[in-house]
């Protein structure tokens, strides 16, 4: 500095700032919930406005092994991430293997009930109203589940390969949390679709 | 300015900063592969004057258009597309590109950080806006498909329903108004996180969120805003392409659909977005007054909580873009007075900068002159803003020229008034050229006086009747020569611009030197080279109070002592 301050005040200040990727996803968790509430909006707002059959009432079955597996696949990460912290790296890519494993149950779950409605009930995404705001919700949700399992399966990689130890449990922190995201919107699109809406 | 101050430090080794020459394909190379915020900052404001250029040349010929009754020079179709595109590139390829832009070469110098949190996140932000943009404007040749000779989208920059049913906007320039800001939508969605992480998470030491710069304040908020303003668009226009590839029915009232929910949609977007784009205005004015009055800003948190106020407020007032659309008396009500609400934190603002005016030694230097321009024409555009919430003053003049004409003054008199402000403050930042004063004085008041001309008149045209979006009309209704002028003062802004491009492209080469701070200025911007070196700071600073580098020139009487 060309001038030295007569006096520094609070030279030794503690300064910690949050993690810019816990930080960074945060925010992009906010901005899909905004990207949701518009989609679950519509499927409300749209409810029994559909012109022709099939209703939700007919053909809606509650997908109960695929919610259970989706929710719990929220505490396997979470055990998942406490192995990480602590550097149990076997324990860790055991975590991962189940999270990964329950999602892509959910996942088949999802396409099985697509299977029935398309074949069976005839419901596509341009039968009425209600086709097109079920398959355009559960869709994105589903497109979420799919970004989410490409990001476990790399990080599942990773660990089979013994490429990350506790160093990545901060980064590995970020992916739980947009998993975790996807498990709550899992909650909020379950209730519409299948209670609310049915 | 060493008769105010001590001389600021230089931060680094000039012989470190400078670069050999390669040759035109290494360098074009080099921006296209960066990942540095102020190169890519630059390219931001580089591809966003190039389209403020195209879109602006749209509106003159939309004016050439208008300026006699039954003139020929656009073809009714050819008008529709034009004022499409115009507002179109105006809000997606101007306005944001430029106040991101600036957020992404200023902030990270203002907060004392080496680089944005995730440098490469935003070089591919940028790409996809820029892809978005050239995408958009391709639709001129690829619009029409395989039949057809090509057209560009014509249905308006909100591009309601069901107009934009595949029946009645066949060939793909639908499409392409959809896909172009989907992908530019996530170029913005990715800049808006790199902002808040880096001012969240970057800040240098002893930088607490009350002693960040306002324009940094103003980004924070402005990007927490885009989170939620920019994705319900986004998703909107997924319904819209649902419905016209998948054959979905959200927009499709032949099957239960709702053409209603779009508006909802779009002006759930659509209004918080105007204070996407003024906020960052709002910013800059917060910079430069001070400085060049040679005060602190006057009621800093009061600007602060102002500004969040105006993000939440300005979440709830959407509708009232819709007053004619038919909604019920409580519905029109509500929306009256949050409308009204959101002048409170508004006026707010404005009282504080004439409070920061008050008593100061004024220096009319030209991002000066444009932000007391500002002031003067945002008050304005504030007040027939509250004359347009009122829903029955609406009824009569919704889709009016008064309508055109009270946006125009927020877009034109507050945000571009604000972004040639900040050109002028910055670009000796950016260049360590200092942009021509004379030219500058020429360029602000043809501009002012042209501005005046076409948006005052526009008011009276309202009045008189003349509605948006038609693109001729008769001779007997008595907008002959009220069109006449504000055609004339489009052009007189037009030559305005144009000698702002001739100062903006001659100062590189001809400028003065500007030195490290050529305004005298407080934030950290200015502690370091002119234009600063690829790691900014030689060693991350430390600051004590909202204005870092007063502190450093005046050792004697530091703002720490006053601050709380």
């Amino acid at each position: 500095m060309s001038s030295i301050p007569l006096h520094q005040p609070e030279s030794t200040v503690d300064w910690n700032l949050p993690n810019k990727s816990r930080v960074g996803m945060t925010a992009l968790i906010v901005g899909e919930s905004a990207l949701f509430t518009i989609f679950v909006v519509a499927y409300v707002f749209y409810l029994g406005k559909s012109l022709t059959g099939p209703k939700p009432s007919d053909v809606l079955e509650v997908p109960i092994l695929g919610t259970i597996c989706l929710l719990s696949s929220s505490l396997t990460i979470w055990r998942a991430e406490r192995a990480i912290k602590n550097d149990r790296m076997a324990s860790f890519t055991a975590w991962l293997g189940a999270t990964i494993a329950l999602a892509v149950t959910f996942l088949i779950g999802t396409a099985l009930e697509w299977r029935k409605l398309i074949y069976h009930d005839g419901l596509t995404i341009g039968t009425n109203l209600f086709g097109t705001t079920f398959y355009s919700l559960v869709g994105l949700h589903a497109t979420h589940v799919v970004v989410g399992l490409f990001l476990l399966s790399a990080v599942f990689l990773f660990s089979l390969f013994g490429w990350i130890d506790s160093r990545q449990s901060e980064r590995f922190g970020v992916v739980a949390l947009y998993w975790h995201f996807v498990d709550v919107v899992w909650i909020v699109v379950f209730s519409v679709v299948y209670l609310i809406g049915r | 300015m060493s008769e105010y101050s001590l001389p600021a430090r230089e931060a680094v080794d000039s012989a470190l900063s400078e670069t050999t020459r390669g040759t035109f394909l290494e360098s074009l190379h080099a921006w296209v592969v960066t990942v540095d915020h102020k190169r890519l900052g630059i390219l931001y404001i580089l591809y966003s004057t190039f389209f403020l250029l195209v879109a602006g040349t749209e509106a003159l010929l939309i004016r050439l258009q208008l300026a006699y009754p039954h003139n020929q020079v656009l073809s009714a179709q050819v008008y529709n597309r034009f004022f499409t595109m115009h507002g179109t590139t105006m809000v997606f390829l101007v306005g944001m590109p430029f106040l991101f832009g600036f957020a992404n070469y200023i902030v990270p110098l203002q907060i004392g950080t080496r680089d944005m949190a995730f440098p490469r996140l935003n070089a591919f932000s940028f790409w996809l806006t820029a892809f978005g943009g050239f995408l958009l404007y391709y639709s001129f040749l690829g619009g029409g498909g395989l039949y057809g000779v090509g057209n560009a989208p014509d249905v308006g920059w909100f591009a309601y329903a069901p107009l934009t049913a595949r029946s009645f906007s066949p060939g793909h320039a639908t499409d392409y108004w959809a896909l172009a800001l989907i992908v530019s939508g996530f170029g913005t969605l990715g800049t808006a996180v790199n902002i808040i992480a880096t001012i969240v998470s970057m800040r240098c030491k002893g930088m607490t969120l009350m002693r960040m710069p306002l324009f940094a304040w103003l980004l924070l908020i402005v990007s927490m805003l885009t989170l939620v303003t920019i994705t319900p668009l986004t998703a909107a226009q997924f319904m819209l392409l649902i419905d016209r590839y998948l054959g979905g029915h959200f927009f499709d009232t032949q099957a239960g659909g709702s053409s209603l929910i779009w508006i909802h949609f779009f002006w759930i977007f659509g209004h918080p977005e105007v204070y996407v784009l003024v906020l960052p205005a709002f910013a800059i004015a917060n910079e430069i007054i001070p400085v060049f009055c040679r005060k602190a800003i006057f009621g800093y948190p009061a600007m602060v909580a102002a500004s969040v106020a105006i993000m939440f407020v300005s979440l709830g007032v959407w509708a009232h873009h819709m007053f004619t659309v038919g909604m019920t008396s409580v519905s029109n009500a509500f929306f009256t007075l949050s409308t009204m609400l959101v002048g409170v934190p508004t006026g707010i603002k404005i009282f504080n900068w004439i409070a920061t005016l008050w008593g100061g030694r004024i220096r009319f230097t030209t991002p000066m002159l444009f932000c007391i321009g500002f002031l003067f024409q945002f008050l304005i555009a504030g007040l027939t803003g509250i004359m347009l919430s009122v829903s029955p003053w609406d009824w009569q003049l919704h889709n009016s020229y008064f309508v055109i004409a009270h946006f125009h003054y927020v877009l034109v008199g507050a945000i571009v008034f604000c972004i040639f402000a900040a050109i002028y403050f910055w670009y000796p930042k950016a260049t360590g050229k200092l942009m021509d004063e004379t030219l500058g004085k020429w360029h602000f008041w043809l501009f002012t006086i042209g501005f005046h001309i076409t948006f005052d008149t526009m008011h009276f045209l309202g009045l008189l009747g003349m509605p948006r979006s038609i693109y001729t009309y008769q001779p007997d209704r008595g907008w002959n020569f009220l069109n006449l002028v504000v055609s004339i003062g489009g052009l007189i802004q037009g030559i305005a611009v144009l000698i702002f491009a001739y100062n903006f492209i001659r100062s590189y080469s001809r400028g003065k030197i500007a030195g490290d701070d050529p305004w005298d200025a407080w934030t950290l911007e200015w502690t370091t080279s002119s234009p600063p070196p690829v790691y900014n700071f030689e060693e991350i600073p430390e600051v004590h109070s909202r204005r870092p580098l007063w502190d450093l020139k005046h050792p004697d009487d530091p703002d720490w002592e006053y601050e709380a």
